[in-house]
């Protein structure tokens, strides 16, 4: 049982990641029906910046409390903007001239865009595993079992604290805005017929560069997030975190973003109860296979909308 | 006789549009008189839609000018503009033959979709929205009040909250043109408001018409086949075929036009008067 909710904790944390990177896909594929394959690398560069400024301003598990988390505040904000720069910017030169062409002529720049930032993060950062010492260190004690292989304790640490509150503050904040704001409502109207709202005055190449900038500053998040849970990232990392983003996004039903959370979480969850009970080498062997099982079962996802044909 | 001449919202001038060899519309020149409301008629292919399309930034056109005047006095060239500005700047507001709302919307969000820029303007691009800071929550309520007032003149207001897909087919088609004048137009094109409507439902629909016109001082520009509708609400009526103006008057004038009969009814002379009473010309 003890171990059981330990894994629970483990796999929201990481599940709570997974959902930040999926909105990012999930929008994009509302609004324009393209997988924005250079997304993952978007949340790789987010990391990287928070790394970069990090170390800058020489935060170390030694500097106050109070100012470190001040600090944290401040990379989280430079670290998304920066990241939802690099967003508009892939939109701008990769995706939005292409708008109206053959429909996989963006999934090929996408890749390409993708490819891009790994080798430019490559060249410019090396190639090597950059390390970040842990920030924060300790945690509460939820339960201790003692048996005769010795004492297991259930943790949650500070760390895992953080993320799942700014994750579900963050959600809890886009989900607002997706739903009661002019912006929302036009990118929904924009997902529904992007020729109708812009003759209803919405400027809709603004509202398609909007989303993925704000996609790309929640991934800018999870970048930071990820760098400091794991304490190491390299160029590549944007790579497998995308596909599991991905994966998220689709088991939630493509499109939805309650869909999207739920996805991650639960993809997060199943990566982190497969490693804990069964083998860790099968982690992404057994989310993909979920991913298959469901696809087979319920195309649309678990909370995604049929596909209706227009008329 | 042509007071739609003195001071029209929307000139249409030389307006030319191929496609490729197909020349669609071929030297149109009209005006559409402030106040009024303007049927454009013509049989099926004559090149209406085209006219629209031009209008609203769809097609650029190949030869032409459309000058739309304001009632302050700025003009525009529409075909210089691209689609969101006509609507936000110029102040076209269009609705389409088939139902274009955001079915999944409810009915008030599609009008406050039609209100984005305002809203997008006073909600400092959506920050304030989120954390619903006094101007943006001011703002928001006129939009809203606006929707209603829409709303309630349409007969939908108990139906707010519903999706926009659930309504029968002659409420989407009011609900459209409620959700075209939030925007706020000058001038209103729709392209046959009264396809498919039934009798009592046609006759909402040129009440409608002539309160947007009297009511809202908004000018509106129509196509239409239902003779009914054209005759009894248009004060000015244009009329084409094969991409070519052949008319262009009052609703009595376009009636007695003999070019108009042979061009819908393509029958001799000595015959046109026993069918202009079949179908109630």
């Amino acid at each position: 049982m003890e171990y059981f909710l330990q894994q629970l904790i483990n796999g929201v944390t990481l599940g709570s990641i997974y959902g930040l990177i999926a909105i990012g896909y999930t929008m994009v594929y509302g609004i324009i029906g393209m997988i924005n394959f250079a997304h993952g690398d978007i949340f790789m560069v987010g990391a990287f910046i928070a790394l970069i400024l990090i170390v800058a301003l020489g935060l170390t598990a030694a500097t106050p409390l109070l100012l470190l988390i001040l600090a944290l505040g401040l990379v989280l904000v430079i670290a998304m903007a920066l990241s939802a720069a690099w967003g508009w910017t892939v939109e701008r030169v990769a995706y939005r001239p292409l708008r109206g062409s053959f429909r996989l002529a963006p999934l090929i720049t996408a890749i390409g865009a993708s490819i891009t930032l790994q080798n430019y993060i490559q060249i410019s950062q090396g190639a090597r595993n950059k390390p970040l010492q842990p920030l924060f260190s300790g945690g509460f004690t939820l339960a201790e079992k003692t048996s005769e292989q010795g004492t297991f304790a259930v943790q949650i640490s500070y760390m895992q604290i953080m993320i799942i509150v700014t994750t579900t503050v963050l959600m809890v904040g886009f989900t607002l805005l997706i739903n009661k704001t002019s912006l929302g409502r036009a990118q929904r109207a924009c997902e529904q017929d992007r020729k109708m709202a812009s003759l209803l005055g919405v400027n809709v190449d603004r509202t398609i560069s909007l989303t993925f900038v704000m996609g790309a500053g929640l991934a800018a998040v999870a970048g930071l997030m990820f760098l400091l849970y794991y304490g190491v990232i390299d160029f590549y990392i944007g790579f497998l975190a995308g596909v599991k983003a991905f994966t998220a996004a689709v088991l939630g039903g493509i499109g939805s973003l309650p869909g999207a959370m739920l996805g991650g979480l639960l993809i997060g969850l199943i990566e982190t109860f497969w490693s804990g009970y069964f083998s860790v080498e099968y982690k992404d062997v057994a989310a993909f296979s979920i991913l298959a099982i469901v696809l087979i079962f319920m195309p649309e996802g678990l909370l995604g909308r049929p596909e209706v044909e227009k008329v | 006789m042509t007071p739609w001449n003195d001071n029209p919202v929307l000139k249409v001038e030389h307006l030319t549009m191929r496609f490729g060899g197909l020349v669609a519309i071929n030297d149109l020149s009209f005006n559409v008189g402030r106040g009024d409301i303007t049927a454009l008629i013509g049989p099926n292919g004559a090149g209406k839609t085209t006219v629209f399309n031009c209008i609203t930034g769809f097609y650029k056109p190949t030869e032409g000018r459309l000058v739309m005047k304001q009632k302050k006095g700025d003009s525009f060239l529409l075909e210089r503009m691209p689609d969101f500005k006509i609507s936000a700047r110029a102040k076209v507001a269009r609705t389409f033959q088939n139902i274009r709302l955001f079915g999944g919307m409810t009915l008030l969000e599609n009008l406050m979709v039609a209100q984005h820029n305002p809203l997008m303007l006073a909600s400092g691009m959506s920050v304030a929205g989120i954390f619903g800071l006094a101007g943006y929550r001011q703002a928001e309520t006129e939009a809203i009040d606006r929707a209603k007032y829409w709303l309630n003149r349409i007969g939908l207001i108990a139906r707010a909250d519903d999706p926009a897909a659930d309504l029968p087919y002659g409420d989407q088609r009011r609900l459209e043109i409620a959700r075209a004048m939030c925007t706020g137009p000058e001038i209103l094109c729709l392209d046959e408001p009264a396809a498919g409507l039934n009798p009592k439902e046609s006759a909402e629909l040129n009440a409608l018409l002539r309160f947007i016109r009297d009511e809202h001082d908004t000018s509106v520009l129509l196509i239409e086949h239902d003779m009914s509708v054209v005759m009894e609400i248009s004060d000015h009526v244009v009329v084409l075929d094969y991409g070519e103006k052949i008319s262009d008057g009052t609703p009595e004038e376009v009636r007695n036009d003999p070019a108009v009969i042979a061009a819908y009814l393509g029958v001799a002379d000595e015959e046109v008067e026993v069918v202009e009473e079949e179908v109630g010309l």
